[in-house]
């Protein structure tokens, strides 16, 4: 901690950098598109969107939100399916750290910004988090339609049927609505959105979240928001409703239920198990003594552990 | 109107020294965003910014020029009411800290800042955005706002958990019924930012107002 807390006092600011990367006039320009977003929840606001040093899809439409709300008190938390420790949220932590020099962790309740490439913490998010989602692709109908003049009307008029369409083909395809991420979403009854390519497990808690959510898109040039205890719902059938995936095991290291799991290949023989895909979550629960039924296996030692050094970095 | 821009920076060198802007511009601006995001977010909320060490020359308000040093640059078009426009230290604290183009008609503003809210025009007049783009709406910022004394309402709608209560004062008299109707034609519309002495409130066009039965 002492390393970073030198780094607050400007040792980058004499360098290279801006604070956080981004000029001030690109930020301004960042924010105004926000207050848009924030007042016309599930709206896609149009943005001129930076190059930045990394590719699109490495999440560059989140990191500018970030870099345009961040502050040098703040505390961040980077992750990549769940995990703070993959190599997204690992390079993307670092961007922060060397271009902001604001301290970082893997605690979600530590954490006053959360930037997610497509989850949402298990432990339910606060009134003074925000969270930031790095989207792909933020127009949900378009599959659909790909014309983006097209889009803008349907948006305008709310003509959303082709969306209830999609999910229909689904059921008389599959025989249930076989779409398990980037599930449409309606917000505060007016505006059908991406929630960015989450499973759509993560859906419940987009709704009525205590936490600013703020979606960024780079390669798209759009920017949308969802204010706090903002009505956000999964489009559904009424014979057909929205349900979430379901697991019939606990997480093989802590035993929790009713979390996402990610499927680990442990060896190739056909072994394997089921952990929580939100790390943070998973090593909490069994710091507090919780194990799950492949806690004691050799095989399954090495995915849980090694991490605590890297958080006292 | 030519003749008064050409005249101004002279007139600004006379009477005063240019007041400067934020003592530290990046994070000054950072803290001020956040409070403006945190009010829009939390509609009728208050925040609080660090205005201390502003002193724009009157009638503009430090919080009122610390959301203007934070929002507006060459991108965005200002309009300014009478008492602000009469000011030439005003116009030229804006023009030479954000280099925004203050424009004389409502509807080509991205921000409207409002020194006397008594006196302030329709919301009507303002840019209201369009079907497909609602975001090119106008932003219009008052300044002076006592909060809490005012008419109280009462909030629904995004940001707000149940419902809030808000009372900012002064507004003009019709005041209210104009941000119903403003947000009955939701996504188009304006949307409020509330400046007082060292606190900032947000009304987006998402909220639902109404007004204390009597």
């Amino acid at each position: 901690m002492t390393g970073t807390a030198q780094l607050q006092t400007y040792d980058f600011a004499g360098g290279e950098y801006n604070f956080a990367y981004l000029d001030e006039q690109t930020k301004r320009m960042i924010r105004r598109a926000i207050l848009k977003g924030i007042a016309i929840p599930g709206y896609q606001v149009p943005f001129a969107s930076r190059e930045m040093p990394m590719p699109y899809g490495w999440g560059t439409g989140g990191v500018q939100v970030t870099a345009s709300i961040l502050g040098k008190d703040d505390c961040l938390k980077m992750i990549d399916q769940g995990s703070d420790d993959t190599t997204n949220a690992v390079s993307l932590r670092g961007f922060f750290e060397k271009t902001a020099g604001v301290r970082t962790t893997y605690e979600t309740s530590e954490a006053t910004i959360v930037q997610t490439r497509h989850r949402i913490p298990e432990k339910p998010l606060r009134e003074d988090q925000i969270i930031v989602f790095q989207v792909p692709i933020p127009e949900p109908l378009r599959f659909l339609e790909p014309r983006e003049t097209e889009t803008r009307k349907m948006h305008a008029l709310e003509d959303y049927g082709l969306m209830h369409v999609k999910l229909y083909e689904d059921i008389a395809k599959n025989g249930h609505i076989a779409t398990t991420y980037a599930y449409p979403v309606k917000v505060n009854g007016r505006y059908v959105m991406d929630p960015s390519p989450t499973p759509k497990f993560d859906n419940p808690k987009i709704d009525r979240m205590a936490a600013l959510q703020l979606y960024g898109a780079g390669r798209e040039k759009r920017i949308y928001a969802i204010p706090p205890y903002t009505d956000v719902k999964s489009l559904d059938f009424e014979d057909y409703p929205f349900e979430v995936q379901k697991f019939d095991m606990p997480c093989g290291l802590c035993g929790a239920e009713n979390v996402y799991l990610d499927e680990v290949i442990l060896d190739d023989k056909g072994g394997r198990m089921f952990v929580c895909s939100d790390s943070d979550y998973c090593e909490e629960r069994r710091a507090e003594g919780h194990t799950g039924p492949m806690a004691a296996d050799p095989a399954a030692v090495h995915i849980g552990g090694g991490k605590q050094e890297e958080t006292d970095r | 109107m030519p003749a008064a821009a050409e005249t101004m920076p002279q007139n600004a060198t006379q009477n005063s020294a240019l007041a400067p802007g934020f003592q530290d511009p990046v994070h000054d601006a950072q803290d001020c965003f956040r409070a403006i995001m945190n009010a829009m977010a939390r509609p009728g909320t208050l925040h609080g910014v660090r205005t201390s060490e502003l002193t724009p020359p009157a009638p503009l308000t430090p919080a009122g020029a610390a959301a203007a040093l934070t929002l507006f640059d060459y991108d965005t078009p200002v309009w300014l009411d009478r008492t602000l426009m009469a000011s030439d230290e005003v116009k030229g604290f804006l023009r030479f800290h954000t280099g925004a183009p203050i424009v004389s008609e409502p509807v080509e503003a991205a921000f409207a800042l409002v020194a006397d809210p008594l006196q302030l025009i329709s919301l009507a007049s303002f840019n209201q955005g369009s079907a497909e783009y609602p975001d090119t709406s106008t932003t219009v910022i008052l300044l002076k706002q006592d909060f809490g004394d005012g008419d109280k309402v009462t909030l629904e709608g995004p940001g707000i958990e149940k419902s809030a209560q808000f009372a900012p004062k002064p507004v003009p008299p019709t005041f209210w019924d104009q941000v119903i109707a403003n947000n009955r034609q939701f996504p188009r519309g304006v949307d409020l930012i509330f400046a007082g002495s060292a606190e900032i409130a947000a009304l987006p066009r998402s909220t639902h107002v109404t007004l204390p039965e009597s």
